[in-house]
């Protein structure tokens, strides 16, 4: 059942990613370019999921467990260190170049574009590095 | 460089989708729907907690087929960066995700809801460099 859960959600997920239109890269661009051409349509798929996953979470949370599984596993640091900094800005300037972030990339895996290929192949990597790094330091 | 139209109502709609599909995903897994944790976590997997992060994953691109097939692909797909330069955004948002602790669903979505300042400063970060990067390349460089 969890993981049937968890397909139902992914599902979900990749329905809203393409109807608020998170998968065209050009648009998550053009909600980037404040001094430009600026849409702000992704401000909106931000605001409307906001909106529903904060009642949701304040919903859940008092709960005592999930449906199906034992405990919440929510994250546990709290402190605002460099490698949080640091992360998001080098996130956010691959995020820049090419419009693409890890859920619109893996939900465009299916349009047969080898483009894409090419950057989930490098984001991978890009995780594998990271993970590489925190082994030998 | 290619200019998008403005769609308040389906983007809405879409952000109100991926609200329900993260709450979902806490009120029956107990897990936090960040895209670049879930994924990241599968590279070297604790006993036992692989199998819901695949489906999860399976499930974006087939829920996203299924909507853009279905409606006709309003908001079209567009990528105007060469293969290399994919390629070194790929890395950047893999390693920067990686070092970051989440991307735009895990401290943008999740993190903001649940109000955890983590998720505040990561969010407020790399909108600002996203946005300092697209001003770089467009305005200052004149390509992309």
């Amino acid at each position: 059942m969890p993981v049937l859960a968890a397909l139902v959600c992914g599902l979900v997920f990749g329905v809203g990613l393409a109807v608020g239109g998170m998968t065209n890269p050009a648009k998550v661009l053009g909600f980037l370019d404040v001094t430009g051409t600026w849409d702000p349509s992704l401000a909106f798929v931000m605001g409307g999921a906001l909106a529903v996953n904060a009642v949701g979470f304040a919903l859940t949370r008092r709960r005592p467990r999930p449906l199906f599984a034992e405990t919440f596993a929510l994250p546990t640091l709290r402190d605002i260190d460099r490698d949080l900094i640091v992360g998001g800005a080098i996130f956010g300037v691959g995020w820049g170049l090419v419009g693409l972030c890890p859920g619109p990339a893996l939900a465009s895996l299916l349009r047969g574009e080898l483009p894409i290929y090419a950057f989930v192949a490098a984001m991978i990597a890009g995780m594998g590095l990271d993970r590489a790094r925190r082994l030998y330091t | 460089m290619i200019a998008t139209s403005f769609t308040p109502w389906q983007s809405l709609a879409g952000g109100a989708l991926i609200g329900l599909a993260s709450a979902a995903l806490l009120f029956a897994d107990g897990k936090i729907a960040g895209v670049s944790g879930i994924l990241g976590r599968c590279l070297a997997p604790q006993p036992g907690d692989l199998a819901w992060r695949i489906a999860f994953l399976v499930g974006l691109p087939l829920g996203a087929t299924f909507a853009i097939r279905l409606s006709g692909d309003p908001h079209g797909f567009a990528i105007t960066s060469s293969v290399p330069t994919l390629v070194a955004g790929g890395l950047l948002v893999g390693f920067g995700t990686s070092l970051g602790s989440g991307c735009t669903s895990g401290h943008g979505v999740c993190g903001l809801a649940r109000g955890s300042q983590r998720s505040i400063a990561a969010t407020l970060t790399f909108m600002a460099t996203g946005a300092l990067t697209v001003f770089a390349v467009r305005h200052l460089l004149g390509a992309g």
